[in-house]
């Protein structure tokens, strides 16, 4: 079945058979392979993508069922050479040792964050609950993504219409 | 001025995470090949039985599929997965056939593998492969094993892999003459090391070259290189062993397991590049599972706990196989009993037994967690018994530092002979009760606040690292100046590549931008491997290194002299940037050949580090839902000379948490058939973000090792080791009032309800 849909800003149009896994999809036929797939059940989130604003397991997901969105992968994050302010705060607070969980544990704080960029110590903690790591003990990463918040505050200030618009 | 760098002991942050935060990281699934063919494994559904028939005949009509291959396509015998450490005589006869060939032993074990256009299709022609096995009854524990009235192996007349030895002085004079002497039974379940990225491997077979390149390889390339070439008939030379990024070890990934032979085999057999990625549930029921024993133990004291002597039987299920190295959790049970305490008097026996369940390995910290919580929690019972303080025991009986190196017990049949290399053991005790504010906050031991009990508890660790016998590491001067470091270390998640280019930058005296890269991951940089397990690469690799820089400074002044007109003996190298004789000549390594100097250096090593320290939790629990909160809880450890503080403390942590998943929660169930039960994240749980937010890890490195150049000792495992016992000794402190004594984990809520509920009826029939 032909799907389209856009993938970091870009428009892509592929060729899919309707079991294809939205994330079978972007890893193998779009080669966008920094989705990560740790469990394909839905409990791992290694493989959360942000789709029209929202953190979605994309194994969980038929690629069929990505028809007209807009998302965004881990590679989307940071379009220029840049780390983004959350990958830097990752990356200080030592909150990835293998990286597999990292590409899911930042797209759903990004969504996280750019939904409530004022989340305390337990809403991070129960967001992330849904993203598994065997290394770090999460201690860093919550640290991390609360580290992050002031840059998500700034952005909010400047388009919040548009982020707190999505459902 | 010559630049003395101090990269060693800075908190660099990690070269490795420029390319994992971007989604740029390469594991061995992201790799795609032109004509490639996806595997897919049927695997037994039966614990035991007998193969009677495979009829692949309408899988192989499906289109899209390619091939399938049993056993049968493999040749008689097929190959067996050999011992990597303890090959011992006596493991052959239970070794693992690479598939199934006559009987199938676990709920798990590789029978077919069909190789299809997809993956999806692979799949679905697995449900067209007709096997038909007639059942035998499941040992499914260790009263089946030890009964023999069914038998894994027919022909060997039991169900016993082996028994292992720990002995040191004389138990039974000890016992004989003992004043105090009390008896316990203890139990740990079976639980996994769970790295986050299942296994994959890409096999591609060069029919003109005669080249077989394996990608998806981990933690020791080299031995399974060996394996694979004996395996397959091939030299060594002709076979590559490619390790990507790895989505984490912890001991379980990386080792050679049956698919490391079936997928390489495929691809010759095919001619084509073969792929195959594991799902979820066939590496809960596939990967190596760890932890499971009991143990009946007996320890000998003075009325005011000066410890005399252990003894005791352990049993260890080892699941259906010997494999690579499924002896480690045994040995280290009976070995490590004693831990950081001076027991001069051990006798420890330790059976290995075979049972239908997947075959066992190590996980992170093997047979050290199982027997820290024996040990830890026969210590507080027996505290409390003789009316000793909890602490003071334990201070009494540490090894002291005046007594190092301090000899262990010895394991027979195969001697291996071991001593606790440096340390004061007292010193990271009491600053662990200093950080936990023991005294002042162990005052609400036992209390209720808001239906919550609290509760303490406090012991003592040590963590062996740096096995033998060797590592080798080269580098390369390249033309234009910059150095590549080349390793046989393995990189399984843990921040090598950051922390072997301090080294080598410290080394050779230039700061980390002089670095070229760190080259980990192919049996093709150096001449030999032996890659990451028992905390071995820092010590072991970046000694290495230390080693081939001397070879390279040498080699690069024998050049350089040529150039000065001088001898070798009087050329300076400064700041890794240049060469000047004495009469001060000089000349730019840039440049100084035009294809580089390359040298090897190698480190050899007989003994091992042991990293030691102290846990200490405080928990509140709530005995109407038997659930534990985590108030705190603090490690401290000394794991000698560090080099990178961030990485040690952020492995520590995540090793408690590892450790606390395996105290109250994590949990391979099986029901008497041998039919795994928790074959899903959603069965098998592991802890999450919300879990266990109060953690806290002090490092030191007061007491460097004296058996490696660096110093340094292992880390990584001294967080998960202690955990077990620390929580239940924490959780009985909280419900003493109950009488709870927790002799088995995990302590789930619903155990801990149970064992509340038991207490209040002892409590009741006492009372009536």
């Amino acid at each position: 079945m032909p799907v389209r849909f856009e993938v970091n800003g870009k428009a892509v149009a592929v060729e899919v058979e309707p079991r294809v896994s939205l994330a079978d999809c972007l890893r193998h036929q779009l080669r966008l392979t920094g989705t990560h797939l740790g469990c394909e059940h839905g409990v791992c989130g290694a493989c959360t993508i942000i789709v029209d604003g929202a953190a979605v397991r994309s194994c969980l997901m038929l690629a069929v069922q990505a028809e007209g969105s807009k998302i965004t992968t881990v590679e989307g994050l940071s379009t220029d050479g840049e780390l983004t302010p959350l990958q830097k705060s990752f990356r200080k607070h030592h909150a990835l040792q293998c990286g597999f969980c990292t590409p899911g544990m930042l797209t759903t704080a990004h969504a996280l964050l750019s939904e409530e960029p004022d989340c305390d110590a337990a809403r991070v903690r129960e967001v992330l609950s849904g993203n598994l790591c065997r290394c770090t003990g999460y201690i860093s990463i919550v640290e991390a993504v609360l580290d992050a918040r002031a840059a998500y505050r700034k952005d909010a200030a400047r388009d919040g219409a548009a982020t707190r618009a999505s459902p | 001025m010559r630049t003395v760098n101090t990269l060693i002991g800075s908190p660099i942050e990690r070269l490795e995470d420029l390319r994992f935060l971007r989604g740029r990281g390469e594991y061995v699934d992201d790799l795609a090949r032109e004509g490639l063919l996806h595997a897919a494994i049927l695997r037994s559904s039966v614990a035991h039985g007998r193969i009677r028939s495979i009829d692949v005949s309408r899988a192989r009509e499906l289109a899209g599929v390619h091939c399938v291959i049993t056993a049968k396509d493999i040749g008689h015998p097929v190959p067996r997965v050999p011992m990597r450490l303890q090959p011992l005589p006596q493991f052959e006869a239970v070794a693992q056939p690479v598939i199934a060939e006559d009987k199938v032993r676990y709920v798990g074990e590789a029978i077919a593998v069909v190789l299809a256009d997809s993956a999806g299709l692979a799949e679905d022609a697995l449900g067209l492969i007709e096997v038909e096995i007639e059942p035998l009854p499941a040992v499914s524990d260790r009263v089946a094993s030890a009964s023999k009235a069914a038998l894994l192996f027919e022909e060997k007349g039991d169900n016993l892999a082996m028994t292992f030895r720990a002995v040191r002085g004389d138990a039974a004079a000890a016992f004989a003459n003992a004043p105090y002497i009390r008896r316990e039974s203890f139990r740990t379940q079976r639980h996994m090391a769970l790295p986050m990225e299942p296994r994959g491997l890409l096999a591609e077979w060069d029919r003109a070259r005669g080249k077989l390149t394996v990608s998806g390889a981990a933690k020791v390339l080299f031995f399974n290189r060996r394996t694979l070439a004996k395996q397959l008939g091939l030299a060594e030379s002709a076979i590559e062993l490619v390790e990507n990024d790895v989505g984490g070890g912890f001991g379980a990934r990386g080792e050679f397991y049956p698919e490391d032979f079936l997928i390489p085999f495929a691809a010759r057999h095919t001619g084509r590049p073969v792929k195959w990625t594991e799902d979820r549930r066939e590496h809960l029921m596939t990967v190596n599972h760890a932890r499971e024993a009991e143990c009946d133990v007996e320890i000998a004291c003075t009325r005011d706990g000066a410890i005399l002597g252990l003894r005791g039987h352990a049993y260890v299920d080892v699941g259906a196989y010997m494999r690579t190295n499924g002896a480690v959790g045994a040995r280290n049970v009976a070995q490590f009993m004693s831990g950081p305490y001076r027991i001069e008097n051990i006798d420890i026996d330790v059976s290995l037994l075979l049972t239908n369940k997947t075959p066992v390995g190590t996980y992170r910290g093997p047979g050290r967690f199982e027997t820290d919580f024996f040990r830890e929690r026969l210590f507080d019972i027996v505290a409390k018994d003789l009316g000793v303080d909890r602490v003071e025991f334990r201070r009494r009986n540490l090894v002291p530092h005046r007594a190092m190196p301090y000899p262990i017990a010895t394991i027979t049949p195969y001697e291996s002979k071991d001593e606790l290399d440096s340390g004061d053991y007292h010193v990271t005790l009491e600053r662990c009760l200093d950080e936990i504010k023991w005294g002042e906050n162990t005052k609400l031991q036992g209390r209720a606040v808001n239906g919550r009990y609290h509760g303490f508890a406090v012991g003592c660790f040590i963590e062996g690292g740096a096995a033998g016998p060797k590592e080798t590491a080269r580098i390369v001067l390249e033309p234009d100046g910059l150095y590549s470091v080349y390793v046989g270390s393995s990189a399984i998640g843990q921040g090598l590549e950051t922390a072997f280019a301090q080294i080598a930058a410290d080394a050779l005296e230039v700061p980390m931008e002089r670095i070229r890269g760190v080259y980990h991951g192919s049996t093709s940089y150096v001449s030999d491997g032996y890659g990451a397990y028992h905390s071995r690469s820092v010590v072991m690799g970046g000694s290495a290194i230390l080693a081939a820089v001397d070879n390279l400074m040498r080699a690069v002044r024998a050049e350089a002299a040529k150039h000065l007109g001088c001898e070798a003996a009087d050329v300076d190298i400064v700041e890794g940037m240049k060469a000047v004789s004495r009469s001060g000549k000089s000349i730019p390594l840039q440049g100084l050949t035009t294809d580089g100097i390359s040298a090897e250096g190698a480190f050899l090593n007989k003994k091992h580090t042991y990293t030691y320290g102290a846990h200490a939790a405080h928990v509140a629990v709530d005995p109407k839902l038997g659930h534990v909160d985590l108030i705190d809880y603090v490690v401290v450890e000394d794991c000698g000379r560090i080099i990178n503080p961030r990485t040690v403390h952020g492995q520590t942590i995540g090793s408690v948490v590892q450790g606390l998943g395996g105290a109250v929660m994590e949990h391979l169930q099986y029901d008497e058939q041998g039919q795994l039960l928790t074959g899903s994240l959603a069965d098998y749980l592991i802890p999450t973000a919300s879990d266990f937010p109060n953690i806290r890890a002090i490092v030191f490195e007061e007491h460097p090792s004296p058996i490696n150049p660096l110093g340094a000792k292992g880390a990584g495992e001294g967080g998960i080791i202690a955990a077990g016992g620390i929580m239940a000794n924490a959780i009985a402190n909280a419900l003493s009032d109950f009488g709870v004594e927790p002799r088995e984990l995990p302590l789930t809520p619903a155990r801990i309800w149970e064992l509340v509920q038991a207490g209040k009826a002892r409590t009741k029939s006492a009372g009536a």
